[in-house]
């Protein structure tokens, strides 16, 4: 249900992510509340824009409470730099977990912080969804879908009519019979699909960090692109010397050592594409993660072999982050880039540190494939 | 009343019937009171616009909404009543509440209708503010859709940051002396002369410049000596009447100090009207209104009210507990020169003349009084150790809020305090043509606690935005007076 005070509330969010007024955000203090989620604690933050005002400034004044206990009890933690008037705090418990954020808003700001794109549908018909399409005018509505040139023009011509328009001072108010909105339709979509395929390198030169590095990408890719596809799978692929598909469970644990043999990790690829998903119907993302070692060089012309035949001409972007290893930095990515200079479809970075993921996220969306 | 019909089930009109003719019984005089039903969020909306359906555009009520709805959400807290001062007043009750908490909200809301219509802080606020609001809201967004949202809203947020430069006493005094009488003879301008022999006189004094003069001094005469006069509390009105404000901007500020007026008494007498209330719904449910199932949750629920957790000044608590302390020191006669200079315990332990004139007490009580007057005159020793006051600040090592002190004159020092002009300085326009630039010098009198002084500040450069010259504040930092300046780009401050 629509309340009157979504606007305002929105606005509040805005100021709060920093989007709008600016000289507010200095204001922002983040208080908590402390609550219950079944049987844990959860520290909810609720962001207090406080307007400056003439006030007093010693801190902990302090007040007056009412209750037993002698001189020099604690009441609790003072929140700093704040004249609190009876409002100490009770005691937080051991753990606490933040809650805030839902994974669409999660989302959002990470479209807006890293100014993703967003990903164009590629408008294939096999999901049908509805969707509200605007198509007419009308003369009712809610302001947020007030028609601008509309209201502006229908205002012109009125006082135009009346006589109240002047070409020196041209100054157009709109009445309230001026008022033009949009309207909409439910009209039948096809919905878009979308997998992402994750491929990750466990071989025994992936340490636990260079694995820390990839599960942080593949979070936000797959936080992503979830907030732009409904119906969004996932598919996840591990190899060393030999590839197999896994769960999302094990793709973020498994430990293995022994060889890379890249290629083992494309034909799997390439044949669940064939199998599960039909190129005609589904947007498709591969994402692969390695340091970059492969076994041998027979195996990278094998890799971009496979790569430019079976599975480039079925996906919408092809990305390869390479992942900085303690015995260095291989050469894979150096193979990538001169198989496939030309081709737009392909994305590499190399991911030295935790620094760099930001950018290599970047890199791998800013396209808006 | 067929608009109550529409709002409320046959039932539960049954039931305000049954508990405005007991309170009426108790000798409470309220207005016609309309209850609405609404669900939680609209709950939590109403509430955030301060009780009102309607208010305009701005983000804070929205913040007030996000906090209201998460705690909410984590069962934190819930609105329990909400009452619009208005004739007729309007209330509130959450749907699906028990039985026994709408009673509970019917009978605490009738108290609080008695108090806005009786006591006399109440007396000059606008009792027409429900259509008030509304008009404010229709204003504000006619000069958004003309100036557009950022404008307008940015200069909300100025005049807020400036909407506790009120003077909430004005309403009741007159402060001015009223303008001279235009008509009022005056004594004749005379203009000294050189001594000069009588054939030479119009040379010496000529005619022509005499007449000058005397324009002169005629136009100084009637010229005021400084704007304003006398040191001008109500900056806000300082401002709408001498600031060089655009139509809109004074339409704005105007219902933003209109608004400042109409909510101080509520903050002036929070723990009165909240005790007032409490009390009487306290008595209603339990002399008149409760069937004996509710008992228990009736019982429950008022805990919950009135719970003083340690380290809260709860205004329910204080409030009810004060009130029955009056009601019983006049029911028992514990009053007058004899029981202030008693100092027999025993005595004193058992005083009672058997008076009765507790009710009357506390009604007067509640048509005479605010929080300060209250807490200063009834506030007592007897009563701050029964209750086990204490007062708190902030340990600097460890950073927690401590118990400092069970002395009864800190005690109450500290609650008068917080109490006097709601805890906040005194901030006086002194010069609105400073140093003869144009410039706004304010004063603030400095009562013992310095001010905020990056928050002071930016207050500065709201009044800058509105003043649009230099302004001064005169306070005194760490005992020593200072001269703060804001000249809209920097800001100085140098001995004064």
């Amino acid at each position: 249900m629509a309340l009157r005070i979504d606007p305002d509330h929105n606005r509040f969010r805005d100021i709060v992510r920093g989007k709008i007024k600016q000289n507010l955000r200095k204001y922002i203090s983040n208080g908590e509340l402390i609550g219950r989620k079944g049987k844990d604690l959860v520290s909810i933050p609720v962001p207090q824009i406080e307007v400056p005002h003439f006030h007093f400034g010693q801190p902990g004044q302090g007040g007056v409470g009412q209750g037993p206990g002698k001189v020099g009890d604690s009441l609790g933690p003072a929140q700093p730099d704040k004249d609190g008037q009876g409002k100490a705090g009770s005691d937080p418990g051991e753990h606490m977990l933040e809650v805030e954020l839902s994974m669409q808003e999660l989302a959002e700001i990470l479209g807006e912080e890293l100014e993703l794109p967003r990903i164009l549908p590629k408008g294939k018909e096999r999901l049908i969804t509805e969707k509200d399409r605007y198509v007419g005018i009308r003369r009712v509505g809610p302001e947020s879908l007030r028609h601008f040139k509309r209201t502006f023009r229908q205002a012109l011509r009125r006082q135009i009519m009346m006589g109240s328009y002047d070409p020196k001072r041209p100054m157009v108010v709109p009445a309230r019979e001026d008022k033009r909105y949009r309207s909409w339709r439910t009209t039948p979509m096809p919905q878009s699909n979308a997998v992402m395929i994750f491929i990750m390198d466990v071989s025994g030169s992936m340490g636990d960090e260079q694995k820390e590095i990839v599960r942080i990408t593949s979070f936000w890719i797959d936080t992503w692109l979830r907030s732009q596809y409904a119906g969004l799978e996932s598919r996840f692929i591990v190899h060393d010397a030999a590839a197999r598909a896994v769960d999302r469970d094990t793709f973020f644990r498994t430990r293995e050592s022994g060889g890379t043999m890249i290629s083992s990790a494309y034909k799997l690829c390439a044949k669940m594409i064939d199998d599960e998903f039909p190129p005609s119907e589904w947007n498709i993302y591969p994402f692969q993660f390695s340091d970059g070692d492969n076994w041998s060089a027979d195996d990278t012309t094998v890799c971009l072999e496979v790569l430019k035949k079976e599975i480039l001409p079925k996906v919408n972007l092809f990305c390869y982050g390479q992942v900085e290893s303690p015995y260095g930095s291989g050469q894979f990515v150096s193979d990538l880039r001169a198989g496939f200079a030309e081709e737009p479809n392909v994305v590499t970075t190399e991911i030295e540190s935790k620094d760099d993921i930001a950018t290599s996220i970047r890199a791998f969306l800013g396209k808006g494939k | 009343m067929p608009h109550r019909t529409a709002q409320l089930p046959e039932s539960l009109l049954e039931i305000q019937r049954s508990i405005e003719e007991h309170a009426r019984g108790y000798g409470l005089d309220f207005w016609e009171t309309s209850f609405a039903m609404l669900d939680y969020r609209r709950m939590q909306e109403v509430a955030a616009f301060g009780g009102f359906p309607v208010r305009y555009p701005h983000w804070r009520f929205g913040m007030e909404f996000d906090h209201l709805s998460k705690s909410h959400v984590y069962g934190l807290s819930q609105i329990y009543e909400m009452v619009i001062n208005n004739n007729p007043a309007y209330a509130y009750l959450l749907e699906g509440n028990s039985l026994v908490d709408q009673k509970m909200v019917m009978a605490h809301v009738l108290g609080h209708v008695d108090f806005f219509k009786n006591n006399y802080y109440f007396s000059k606020t606008n009792r027409k503010m429900m259509d008030n609001m509304a008009n404010h809201a229709t204003r504000v967004r006619r000069h958004i859709e003309r100036q557009g949202l950022d404008k307008v809203e940015g200069f909300i947020d100025v005049c807020l940051s400036l909407d506790n430069l009120i003077d909430p006493m004005s309403p009741f005094i007159t402060r001015h002396a009223p303008a001279q009488d235009e008509n009022k003879e005056k004594p004749p301008i005379e203009v000294p002369r050189l001594r000069a022999k009588s054939y030479m006189d119009k040379f010496i004094n000529p005619p022509e410049y005499l007449d000058e003069r005397r324009r002169q001094l005629q136009e100084e005469q009637e010229k005021p000596k400084r704007n304003p006069p006398e040191p001008e509390r109500d900056v806000l009105l300082f401002l709408l009447q001498a600031a060089p404000l655009e139509p809109w901007e004074r339409d704005v500020l105007e219902i933003v100090r209109d608004e400042a007026y109409y909510f101080a008494p509520q903050r002036q007498t929070k723990i009165l009207n909240e005790g007032w209330a409490a009390y009487w719904h306290s008595k209603l449910m339990t002399e008149k209104i409760l069937v004996a199932s509710e008992l228990i949750d009736y019982a429950d629920h008022n805990a919950g009210v009135l719970a003083a957790a340690p380290g809260q000044f709860n205004p329910y608590k204080v409030g009810i507990s004060l009130l029955r302390y009056v009601e019983e020191r006049w029911n028992k006669g514990r009053f007058g020169k004899e029981w202030n200079e008693c100092d027999d315990y025993e005595r004193r332990r058992t005083w009672d003349r058997q008076l009765g004139l507790g009710r009357q007490k506390i009604f007067e009580v509640r048509k005479l009084y605010n929080d300060l007057t209250f807490i200063d005159e009834f506030f007592t020793q007897d009563f701050c150790y029964e209750n086990e006051f204490f007062s708190f600040a902030r340990n600097a090592s460890s950073g927690n809020y401590e118990i400092d002190s069970r002395e009864f004159k800190k005690i109450k020092d500290k609650l008068l305090f917080q109490l006097t002009n709601f805890g906040e300085p005194f901030i006086f326009v002194q010069d609105g043509n400073y140093d003869n630039r144009g410039e706004l010098l304010l004063r603030h009198r400095h009562e013992g606690v310095d001010l905020h002084l990056d928050h002071s500040r930016a207050t500065m450069a709201s009044l800058y935005r509105v003043w649009h010259r230099p302004i001064c504040l005169l306070t005194a930092i760490d005992g020593k007076p200072r001269l703060l300046r804001f000249d809209g780009t920097e800001h100085a401050d140098r001995p004064a």
